[in-house]
């Protein structure tokens, strides 16, 4: 079976979450472009787009005309070539929409599992729970007579345990997109003892035509993105609890979180990032991780504490982020939670003494959004952190802490095999996490 | 010419689009009417109203497509009750609207047929996308040539013209031609508030064009957007009358400008241009306005080119006899067409600086002339001096299809 083929009969499971959308839509525009081929003419490619909810099936079916016009204006110059020969399309407009037409028609929108069961593929995007996962594609492969290949999502259960459960000896490996999979041009690629090397050839080359960056992770729960994230949020929940000995937590968390975001110089701070992940699902991620820790303990009780006072961050179906550590608007966040008054205290209210206390930033900071521009920015991060080490004030401190610790989980990645090698952990940081300089580097020595 | 002719009391709405700070796209924005509409009244308070205006054309390329508006002299009565129950009519030739809206006016007063004349251009194109848009402008080519044209249709042409004259002079030598005609756009636009880039601060104009290399996957082969013309919403307009005329609308000719010399000719628009390294219609239409006015090129102060492209700036001040074949890139390169060079151009930013709203454009050509000429160019202001009194505005429509070329000289 070669590419085309592998890709004429294809299923998506949750296929109306967050990350099952995006799956579908990244599929589907791929199977177009396959099923336009000269050579693929008549050939009908089908792509179910299975989940459990009528209402987010309906709702997937809107995000993706949409996405998949955006899609087709971007490529029209592409299009024009590829509808060359129907004379009945001669403006934009009408091959814009013919393209959304063609990727649309591949995609069947159900409830019902059973149509899984003729696939040559299926994507796997339910919810982070092995033994949910396993009893589908078990279903599944016990119904399909065509010996699918499973790429399953998850972003924490080892895969050679879903492989041995279900009973799917070589035919399965973890693709692990980040969020959003339309957006973010990372992939972890990870394949067990068995899998096929068919099966990792096809995830690669699916993965360039999606235009993606694979670092291939071994079978270590957590690979190495969540490897990464969990261990360093847990370091900047812990270092908030050691400042709350002399000071309020909720300062703590503003200070930890400052720290994580200016003077380390990252997209947004520690606890701003976990609120975007969802408390929920760092909690439930370092659940399943946990079991698998030799000599450490990936557990917070601060993060439990949230649970169970309903607090959970995340993002609305809209995009927009939910409350958790901290609280927004409009996307900043302006206020931070007090676990004992079960409300948001307002940074306003105590952060121009926490910014003395911290200290001011090093003369070269750049925020950023603009460190990220700069062309091998090691020039720009090699004095700037020079000059960070050389500051006695706390915010210097505990940068210096954080970057020396987030240095060590990544080598301990390498150590403990998790990662082939530094690049590759690096990467995963720049890539999917939007880092501006990689964990592994010699700023903090 | 028969009878004296002038141009006065001309009114620019802002160019409306990316680039100005205040734009939108996700926002709802003002329409046709309310271009129109301001940029009438705009002429209107300077004339004493409505009563004296005899005659309106509208100049404007596809509302049809842009707005689902047709019938664009209808909105004449719109602007002031005054309006209404007098002659009003929309006039189309693609991007050259606005002058035949002009040549329209100026035929009117000749044929004694009006006095005062109303002359409007408008276009609010950011109804739709640019790929959509490249849909409707490439109304402007003949439509059974579209599917195998490119996806963004006058882009695609220009990139041709560009691709043929970097092959016969030079890639490098062509681009420095090019990329110091948007860089005295970008300039020129930075000092009238109401141009489309009048907000631009790039620091390093020169650098951000040559940073930025033509790429066909995404847009087209040998142009990148920085060469093209602005997609803009606006309206400019002019009142076009007779000595008489003056007199009524109580006008010193000292305000005005003198109609001296005018041409409007158009090519077989089923035909490709004779020559793709030369402006055939834009060189035989500006030459016989200048002829018609009895002067040469040289006696032109101040010149408003139709530069959608940059690469039409080259190949238009070799249409006009500025340089020969293959010159024109070094002529501008050499400052010559910037505001303190030997012919200063698009004095307001042209179609990449100031903005394009398409139907407008000519009419747009006409007021910066005219507030060059009378002294109420504000910080654009050059200093016109008696050896060269004369400004020309050639406005293009199409590939070089329908061009109209105005010849003006302050009243006296």
């Amino acid at each position: 079976m070669n590419y085309d083929e592998r890709l004429k009969h294809v299923s998506v499971l949750g296929a109306a979450g967050k990350m099952g959308s995006g799956i579908l839509l990244l599929t589907a525009v791929e199977m177009a472009d396959i099923s336009l081929k000269p050579e693929n003419k008549g050939k009908t490619f089908v792509l179910n787009a299975i989940d459990l909810s009528d209402d987010g099936l309906a709702g997937l079916m809107d995000y993706l005309r949409v996405q998949v016009q955006k899609i087709a204006e971007k490529k029209a110059v592409m299009l024009r070539q590829l509808y060359a020969d129907r004379t009945d399309l001669i403006e934009n407009f009408d091959i814009i929409e013919q393209y959304v037409n063609d990727v649309l028609r591949i995609v069947r929108p159900t409830t019902a599992i059973e149509t899984s069961y003729r696939s040559n593929l299926v994507f796997e995007a339910v919810s982070e729970n092995k033994d949910l996962k396993v009893k589908i594609l078990k279903q599944i492969d016990t119904n399909n007579p065509n010996q699918p290949w499973f790429f399953t999502n998850t972003s924490s259960v080892p895969i050679h345990l879903i492989e041995d459960e279900a009973g799917l000896k070589g035919r399965v490996l973890g693709f692990h997109f980040y969020n959003p999979p339309a957006i973010q041009k990372l992939v972890e690629l990870i394949v067990t003892a068995y899998t096929l090397p068919e099966a990792t050839q096809f995830a690669n080359s699916y993965a360039k035509a999606l235009r993606k960056v694979v670092v291939p992770s071994n079978d270590f729960a957590g690979f190495i993105g969540n490897g990464h994230f969990m261990r360093d949020a847990l370091h900047g929940i812990n270092q908030a609890i050691e400042l709350s000995k002399t000071i309020p937590l909720t300062e703590a968390i503003y200070k930890v979180n400052k720290v994580s975001q200016d003077f380390l110089v990252r997209p947004m701070g520690i606890f701003q990032l976990v609120d975007y992940v969802g408390i929920d699902v760092v909690q439930f991620i370092m659940k399943v991780m946990n079991p698998f820790m030799v000599n450490e303990d990936l557990h917070s009780d601060l993060l439990d504490k949230m649970m169970e006072l309903g607090v959970k961050g995340g993002q609305l179906s809209s995009g927009a982020q939910k409350d958790g550590f901290l609280k927004y608007e409009k996307g900043a966040p302006v206020a931070v939670f007090d676990i004992k008054q079960g409300d948001y205290v307002a940074f306003d209210s105590f952060s121009a003494k926490s910014d003395e206390q911290l200290g001011a930033l090093p003369q070269n900071f750049k925020p950023w959004k603009a460190a990220v521009r700069i062309a091998n920015n090691e020039t720009h991060f090699t004095p700037y952190f020079a000059e960070l080490k050389a500051m006695d004030s706390e915010g210097a401190k505990l940068a210096i802490r954080y970057g020396k610790r987030s240095d060590a989980i990544g080598r301990q990645l390498v150590s403990d095999k998790v990662a082939n090698n530094e690049q590759d952990v690096n990467t995963v940081m720049l890539t999917g996490f939007f880092h501006a300089y990689g964990p592994i580097n010699s700023f903090f020595e | 010419m028969k009878r004296k002719i002038y141009m006065t009391a001309g009114y620019n709405t802002v160019s409306m689009g990316t680039g100005r700070k205040e734009f939108n796209p996700k926002k709802d924005r003002p329409g046709l009417e309310y271009y129109i509409s301001e940029a009438g009244k705009g002429v209107l308070n300077q004339i004493g109203g409505a009563e004296k205006v005899d005659e309106s054309f509208i100049g404007n390329f596809m509302a049809a497509r842009f707005n689902k508006q047709g019938h664009i002299g209808g909105f004449a009565g719109m602007i002031d009750p005054g309006l209404e129950y007098k002659p009003a009519m929309r006039v189309e030739g693609a991007c050259s609207s606005g002058g035949l809206a002009l040549v329209s006016g100026i035929r009117s007063v000749l044929a004694e047929t009006a006095d005062v004349v109303l002359a409007l251009g408008v276009e609010v194109q950011n109804t739709v996308k640019a790929i959509y848009g490249a849909d409707i402008l490439a109304g402007a080519g003949w439509f059974q040539k579209r599917k195998n044209s490119h996806a963004y249709f006058f882009p695609g042409q220009n990139s041709d013209r560009a691709g043929a004259y970097y092959e016969k002079y030079g890639y490098d030598y062509t681009r420095k031609g090019m990329g110091k005609w948007f860089c005295n756009d970008m300039e020129n636009a930075r000092l009238d508030p109401n141009a489309q880039e009048f907000h631009n601060t790039t620091p390093d104009l020169e650098a951000l064009y040559h940073g930025m290399k033509p790429n066909g996957k995404s847009f087209v082969d040998h142009l990148n957007v920085l060469d093209c013309s602005k997609v803009s919403d606006g309206a400019s307009g002019i009142a076009i009358v007779s000595e008489e005329g003056l007199k009524r609308i109580g006008v010193d000719k000292k305000d005005a400008v003198e109609i001296v010399g005018w041409a409007q000719l158009t090519r077989n628009i089923t035909n490709d241009p004779p020559e793709p390294l030369e402006l055939t219609t834009i060189k035989k239409t500006a030459a016989k306005a200048l002829e018609n006015a009895g002067i040469s090129i040289d006696q032109v102060a101040t010149i408003e080119l139709h530069d959608c492209f940059s690469i039409v700036g080259v190949l238009g001040v070799e249409a006009l006899g500025l340089a020969e074949p293959g010159k024109g890139a070094g002529f501008i390169a050499e400052g010559n067409t910037s505001r303190t060079g030997k012919i200063p151009m698009n004095t307001t930013g042209g179609l990449i600086g100031w903005g394009h709203p398409t139907g407008a454009t000519g009419v747009h050509q006409a007021v910066t002339i005219w507030q060059q000429l009378t002294g109420k160019a504000g910080a654009t202001q050059l200093n016109i001096t008696a050896e060269k009194p004369y400004g020309l505005t050639i406005n293009m429509g199409g590939d070089d299809v329908t061009v109209v070329a105005i010849v003006y000289k302050r009243g006296e």
